[in-house]
């Protein structure tokens, strides 16, 4: 019983290890393209952040009042400030996107202005001119600045009472751990980025291992040796489940190694990533047994297709079922903790991941999430064994 | 004689699809593919089933062979049931097809093997059997060639020497020589009259009259699903040529259903 299983998990590995394609587009191919496009995006948004601020931009101030000169001084190395009247074409002139200048124009007494003007007396307020092209990113990072410091100005001019000021370092006002924090951002994307890798892993595998198999006739050889349906059914989830997770595992190294550029492209702040050992571990058994869940599905659903072209087909609700609850679980704010959600599949591992990122996972629905996943393999190993027992199922054309 | 194969009373309908109705031209919404055959076959013969195209003689070797179930009737093969345990008769059995393919990326050395452990052959005998039989067909020059790559005709050849890693008593081979030249058509006929000299008994289907005359011991002739005639080849020719007799059965069963 047990070595024809082994055996045919064997053979579905020596079919991707040895078949370079396979073994290429299966295993190695998920992470390359996931690690090229995301070190690209990285460097990309790098680069551009890096070459607005190496560009020379020309600021010119018509009317620098006294009180925010200083202000002005500190806009950065490669900005020029000068000050001087501008005219109508100046202006102008700025449309053409390689321009990489502000023209800015105070009023006149700007300083007085401000001293005497009253809210209350419904007046309009002194206004300040600022012109600029915004799809010239080196103008517009220096706009931003300006607009920046000016509004600083303002708010020191006219506080009345703050908000949050930190007098010393040892101040905290969000009472949220910092690992909290870099959850709530890690809890919303990782569970779908890694359901998805998931099931694009187990898709084609599960579909050229049984209906290809079906459809170019091979699968009929091995229904007439002695070996147990049972056997081939279990045989071949398992092997399909293993390849998948090959698959799965190349895309988590993709996204790990090119995390560092898309950090330092995001601002460079740091992602405190704290997560215990447990919680690696119950991350380990939810990812497989999701992807037990899938390969079960897609194997039934394989089963049934004529071939390969309509295994694809029949696929697609599953997809469209697993992208739904993730986008689900994307807009609910918090994660109920009611055990019958884990026995919901696929919404169930969504959901275990997300308060497992969030640190706010009980163990309790995390085994429910895992014992349901293998419950519902075992079924489908049932019916997919009643399935390679049905002439009509495996023979009709 | 040792009664290896009995069949008795082996009934199947099929359902047919809107296509399959425009193909055969009829509005019935089933086909009787068999029609409550029986026949026997007997240790060390072979036996040949004889019949046009769409007689239903690869539907009876598809039944025999447990790939389907019949619909009624039964057959019991070197003591086991095909209905009640087909594990055990797929065991004590070869099945060649046109229908059962290999996988085309795997060579015919690895196919061998996996086949061997899925009928738990010990590997040592195993391996012995392999080189026996590749030698005998000449596989050993195209051993660790992908099959996706070889002939049809090496293809029929590792097929029927993987169909016996088991090396089962009772060979069901369905259509032997069709796709075949001259050459391999004898390579394949000669193996079975090896076959045959050893001991194993050989069910096989064809429309081909000379290859039943040639090879073999019995014969049963199917026409519509039934079996019109079946024993001896001289006590089915019945003086005639086997061609002129079939004729002869051809319009016994014609004419009475007009
Ligand atoms: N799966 C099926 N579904 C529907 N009809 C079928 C099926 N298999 C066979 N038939 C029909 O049953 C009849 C017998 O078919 P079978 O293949 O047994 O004939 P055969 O004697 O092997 O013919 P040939 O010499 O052409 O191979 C044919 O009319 C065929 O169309
Ligand atoms: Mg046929």
């Amino acid at each position: 019983m047990k070595s024809n299983i082994l055996t045919i998990i064997k053979k579905e590995f020596n079919r991707v290890f040895y078949d370079r394609q396979l073994l290429f587009t299966t295993v190695i191919l998920p992470g390359l393209i996931i690690y090229f496009v995301y070190s690209l995006m990285g460097d990309a948004a790098n680069k551009m952040a890096q070459s607005d601020r190496e560009e020379n931009v020309a600021v010119q101030v018509e009317n620098l009042p006294q009180s925010v000169a200083e202000a002005f001084k500190t806009l950065g190395d490669n900005v020029s400030v000068t000050e001087g009247a501008f005219t109508k074409p100046e202006i102008d002139a700025l449309n053409d996107k390689s321009v990489n200048r502000l023209l800015v124009r105070f009023p006149v007494q700007f300083d007085s202005l401000v001293n005497v003007y009253e809210p209350a007396q419904g007046l309009l307020a002194p206004n300040v001119e600022i012109y600029y092209n915004s799809t010239n990113t080196a103008t517009q990072r220096i706009y931003s600045m300006v607009c920046g410091a000016l509004n600083n100005y303002e708010n020191s001019i006219s506080n009345r009472f703050d908000i949050n000021r930190a007098d010393s370092k040892e101040m905290r006002f969000n009472q949220a751990d910092d690992e909290k924090v870099s959850g709530m951002i890690l809890s919303k994307i990782l569970p779908i980025l890694i359901l998805m890798m998931l099931f694009s892993g187990v898709m084609p595998i599960a579909q050229t291992s049984i209906a290809g198999e079906k459809e170019r006739g091979t699968i009929a050889t091995l229904l007439i040796t002695p070996m147990r349906r049972e056997e081939l059914a279990l045989g071949k989830i398992l092997a399909i489940s293993g390849i998948a997770l090959l698959s799965a595992l190349s895309s988590f190294i993709g996204i790990v190694l090119s995390m560092p550029k898309l950090i330092a492209a995001n601002g460079g702040g740091e992602l405190s990533f704290s997560y215990s050992t447990t919680d690696m571990a119950i991350l380990l058994l939810v990812i497989i047994s999701s992807v037990f869940i899938m390969t079960a599905a897609i194997s039934l659903l394989s089963t049934l297709a004529k071939d390969v072209r309509n295994a694809g087909t029949l696929a697609l609700p599953v997809m469209f079922g697993i992208l739904f609850v993730c986008l689900i679980s994307m807009f609910q704010n918090s994660v109920s903790n009611s055990l019958l959600y884990d026995i919901i599949p696929f919404y169930n591992s969504v959901t275990v991941l997300t308060a497992l990122f969030q640190h706010e996972l009980h163990l309790m629905n995390a085994a429910v999430c895992i014992a349901a996943n293998i419950a519902y393999t075992l079924v489908s190993v049932w019916v997919l064994t009643k399935m390679f027992n049905n002439e009509k199922v495996m023979f009709s054309k | 004689m040792d009664e290896i194969l009995t069949a008795s009373g082996l009934c199947k309908t099929f359902n047919l699809s809107r296509k399959q109705q425009r193909i055969e031209r009829t509005n019935a919404r089933q086909k009787v593919a068999v029609d409550n055959l029986s026949f026997t076959a007997y240790r060390g013969e072979i036996f040949g089933l004889l019949g046009p195209n769409g007689a239903g003689k690869t539907t009876t070797l598809r039944m025999l062979s447990t790939l389907i179930r019949p619909d009624g009737g039964n057959a019991i093969v070197d003591g086991q049931s095909i209905v009640n345990e087909p594990e055990k008769v797929r065991a004590k059995i070869a099945f060649l097809t046109s229908e059962l393919k290999l996988e085309d990326f795997f060579t015919p050395n690895y196919l061998f093997d996996f086949f061997s452990q899925l009928h738990g052959v010990d590997s040592a005998v195993a391996a012995e059997r392999k080189a026996q039989l590749f030698s005998r067909f000449g596989i050993d020059k195209f051993a660790e060639v992908k099959v996706a790559n070889l002939s049809t005709g090496m293809k029929q050849k590792v097929s029927i020497v993987i169909s016996l890693v088991h090396d089962p008593d009772i060979i069901i081979f369905d259509e032997p020589t069709n796709g075949l030249d001259v050459l391999t058509a004898r390579v394949v006929t000669d193996f079975l009259r090896e076959l045959r000299s050893k001991g194993k008994t050989i069910i096989l289907s064809t429309h081909i009259f000379s290859l039943v005359e040639q090879l073999c011991d019995r014969v049963g002739v199917i026409i519509d699903g039934r079996m019109v005639a079946c024993g001896s080849l001289a006590d089915v020719c019945n003086g005639l040529t086997l061609e002129d007799r079939f004729f002869e059965l051809y319009k016994e069963v014609k004419g009475n259903e007009e």
